[in-house]
C-alpha cells in the first residue's frame, strides 16, 4: 500500500468513528458536525472530478448544490401538503427518489452551463460559471412559491426505506455511505480510459486533440457527472438542516467548495474528504473563538497555496503517481 | 499515377499583414519522405499547423486519402490518420512515457467513454504502447514521467505516439532538433524504415538528415515554395543556393 492509500483509509475511519465517539462522550451535537463533513466532502468530491481531475475551475458549483437542495425541499413540501407538482406528478419524501431527481436536475443544469462555459478556458471559464450560478441564485431569491429569499423549510427529514432518518447517527451513516460510493466511483473513473483522457486534457489539451480525442466532449461529460454528485450532496445538506435557501447557491458556497479541495489536495481522491474535515474543524474551533475565523482560514489557505501545493494529502503522501 | 496520400493546394495563411504561407501547393505520396526546408520564419511550422488543423487555413484546399479535410478539427483529422509531432515537444507531463503512448492507443481504438476498467492492467492498451516505445528505443524509460525525460527522449516519445496512432501519414516538425549526433543518426535510420509504413512530411534543419532521407525536397522562403524536386535538383538549384543555402549566386 502506498502512503496515500494508508492515509485515505485513516481519513475514512476517522470520519466514520467521529459520530460514535461523539455519542460515547455524550456530545450528540458533534454527530451533525460529522454529517456536515461527510456532505461537504461529497459535494467537493463532485467538484474534484471537474476541478481536480479535469482542471476545470468551476466557480459555479453552488448552483448544483442548491438545485439538489431545492429538489429535496420542493419534493418534500409537495409531499407534505399532498399537492402534486407539475403534470400531476406527486412530491416525495423518500430520499432515494429525491436523490435521483436532485442528480438529474443538477446534471441538466450542469449540461447547460457546461455546454456554454467549456467553450472558454482559464479566467473566462471561472467567470462564466460564476455568472451562471448567480443567475440561479437570483432566480431562487425571486421565486416566492418556494420561499424566495426566506428559503424553504422541510418539516420532517425525508425518509429512507427501512431506516429512521430522524436518528442523527443513521442519517450520518446514509451520508457516509453515499460519500464512499462516490469515492469508489471516482476511483474507478480516475484510472479508466475516460479518466486518462480527462486528466490528459488538463495537462495538455493540444496533445489530446492531436491524437484524436476531442477534449470538449470529455470535459462536458465530466462536468455533468460532477454537477450530479454535488447535486445529491445538496439534497443531503437540505435534509441535514431541514431547510434550503438561496444561500446554498451563493458564490460563497462555490468558493467554499474550492477552498475545501485546495486544503485537502486537488485531484487527489481523498482531497475533498481531508479538506472537508479540516474545513469543518476549523470553522468549529476558530469560529468558537472569533467571528472573523474566515480571516484565519484565508491565512491557512495562503500558506497551503504558497508552501503545500498538494494540500494536506500532498503534504502527507507527496506527489501523485500516474503509473 | 495514384492519387497522393496528402494533397495540398494553394494554402495561404496571413497573420495580419504577414503572409506566413503564401499559395503553397505540395503533396505527399505513398512510401516517400518529402522534406520541407527553409530558413527560420519561412512558415514551415505554420504550414504543419494548417495541415493538422490547429490553424484554420486562410484559403486553399487540403485533401487527405482522397477526401477534403479542410473543414475538420484537429481531433477528427488525427482520427483519420494524420499523425503529427510538435516542434516544441507537447506531451502530458505528469503521465509516464508509457501512459502518454497508451493514450494514443486508446484514441486509436476510439473508446474514451469507458469508465471502469483500469487502464494500467488493460493489455490491449499497454502492449501496443510498449511495442511503440520499443521501436523508438524508449522501452527502458517507460515508467518515467514525460516531464523527467531528456529533450531527446521527449522527441522519441512524440514519434512513439505518432506510431501508436497507426497514422497514415506523418507530419514531423524538426524531430532531430536538439537530439545530438548519435540520436540524430539513430532517428535518421528509423525514419528511413518508417516511410515504408506511411509517408512522412518532414520539416528539418539538419541538412545531412534531409539529404540522406528525402525522396523529394520543397524549399519554403517567406511563405512561398521557391523550388521543389529531387534532392540533386534542389542541391544544385541556384535560387535555392542563394536564398537558403546561403551561397552567392
Ligand atoms: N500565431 C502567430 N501570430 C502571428 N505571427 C505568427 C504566428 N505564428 C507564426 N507567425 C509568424 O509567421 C512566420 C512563420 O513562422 P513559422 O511558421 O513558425 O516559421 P518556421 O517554422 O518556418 O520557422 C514568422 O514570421 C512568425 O513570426
Ligand atoms: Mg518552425
Amino acid at each position: 500500500m502506498t502512503r496515500e492509500t494508508i492515509f485515505n483509509v485513516v481519513l475514512a475511519l476517522f470520519l466514520l468513528a467521529l459520530p460514535f465517539a461523539a455519542m460515547a462522550m455524550g456530545e450528540p451535537f458533534y454527530v451533525s458536525l460529522a454529517t456536515r463533513m461527510a456532505i461537504l466532502a461529497l459535494a467537493a468530491v463532485g467538484l474534484n472530478l471537474a476541478l481536480g481531475f479535469g482542471g476545470l475551475v468551476s466557480f459555479g458549483h453552488a448552483a448544483f448544490f442548491g438545485i439538489g437542495g431545492y429538489a429535496a425541499g420542493i419534493l418534500a413540501s409537495h409531499a407534505f401538503n399532498a399537492e402534486p407538482l407539475l403534470f400531476a406528478i406527486p412530491g416525495s419524501d423518500q430520499m432515494p427518489v429525491i436523490w435521483i431527481v436532485a442528480a438529474l436536475a443538477a446534471g441538466f443544469a450542469a449540461f447547460l452551463i457546461g455546454a456554454v462555459s467549456l467553450r472558454t478556458s482559464g479566467v473566462y471559464f471561472i467567470m462564466i460559471t460564476l455568472a451562471f450560478a448567480q443567475m440561479f441564485y437570483y432566480f431562487a431569491i425571486s421565486w416566492p412559491a418556494y420561499g424566495g429569499e426566506d428559503g424553504l423549510s422541510i418539516t420532517m427529514r425525508n425518509g429512507f426505506p427501512g431506516l429512521n432518518t430522524a436518528v442523527p447517527v443513521t442519517f450520518f451513516l446514509i451520508c457516509y455511505a453515499l460519500l464512499m460510493a462516490a469515492l469508489l466511483l471516482l476511483w474507478r473513473i480516475r484510472d479508466s480510459r475516460f479518466g486518462a483522457a480527462l486528466q490528459a486534457a488538463r495537462q495538455n489539451e493540444v496533445r489530446v486533440a492531436a491524437i484524436g480525442i476531442a477534449p470538449y466532449r470529455i470535459r462536458l461529460f465530466a462536468f455533468v457527472l460532477s454537477g450530479m454528485i454535488t447535486g445529491v450532496a445538496g439534497a443531503l445538506f437540505a435534509d441535514l438542516n431541514r431547510f434550503v435557501s438561496p444561500s446554498m447557491m451563493s458564490w460563497h458556497m462555490s468558493g467554499e467548495l474550492i477552498v475545501l479541495i485546495i486544503l485537502g489536495g486537488a485531484g487527489r481522491l481523498f482531497g475533498p474528504v481531508a479538506g472537508a474535515i479540516l474545513f469543518v474543524l476549523l470553522e468549529f474551533l476558530l469560529g468558537g473563538i472569533t467571528e472573523r475565523w474566515q480571516l484565519f482560514l484565508g491565512l491557512i489557505l495562503l500558506g497551503v497555496v504558497l508552501f503545500a501545493r498538494g494540500g494536506l494529502i500532498g503534504l502527507v503522501a507527496g506527489k501523485p503517481r500516474h503509473g | 499515377m495514384a492519387e497522393p496520400i496528402l494533397d495540398i493546394r494553394n494554402l495561404t495563411k496571413s497573420f495580419g499583414a504577414l503572409k506566413a504561407t503564401d499559395d503553397v501547393s505540395i503533396d505527399l505520396r505513398d512510401g516517400e519522405i518529402h522534406a520541407l526546408i527553409g530558413p527560420n520564419g519561412a512558415g514551415k511550422t505554420t504550414l504543419m499547423h494548417q495541415i493538422s488543423g490547429s490553424l484554420k487555413p486562410g484559403s486553399g484546399q487540403i485533401r487527405f486519402l482522397g477526401e477534403d479535410i479542410g473543414h475538420l478539427g484537429v481531433a477528427e483529422r488525427a482520427r483519420r490518420g494524420l499523425g503529427r509531432t510538435f516542434q516544441i515537444s507537447s506531451l502530458t507531463p505528469e503521465f509516464s512515457a508509457l501512459r502518454n503512448v497508451m493514450l494514443a492507443v486508446q484514441a486509436r481504438q476510439g473508446s474514451s467513454f469507458r469508465f471502469f476498467r483500469e487502464v494500467m492492467s488493460d493489455t490491449s492498451l499497454t502492449e501496443p504502447a510498449m511495442a511503440a516505445l520499443e521501436r523508438v528505443g524508449l522501452a527502458d524509460r517507460a515508467r518515467i514521467p514525460a516531464a523527467e525525460l531528456s529533450h531527446g527522449e521527449r522527441r522519441q516519445l512524440e514519434i512513439a505516439i505518432a506510431l501508436a496512432l497507426g497514422s497514415r501519414a506523418f507530419l514531423l516538425d524538426e524531430p532531430m532538433a536538439g537530439m545530438g549526433q548519435e540520436g540524430s543518426r539513430a532517428l535518421t535510420s528509423f525514419l528511413d524504415r518508417l516511410r515504408g509504413e506511411a509517408p512522412i512530411l518532414l520539416v528539418e534543419h539538419d541538412m545531412d538528415a534531409v539529404f540522406a532521407l528525402a525522396d523529394r525536397v520543397s524549399v519554403l522562403v517567406y511563405g512561398r515554395v521557391i523550388a521543389s524536386g529531387r534532392v540533386e535538383e534542389i542541391r544544385n538549384d541556384p535560387a535555392v543556393r542563394t536564398a537558403y543555402l546561403g551561397e552567392p549566386a
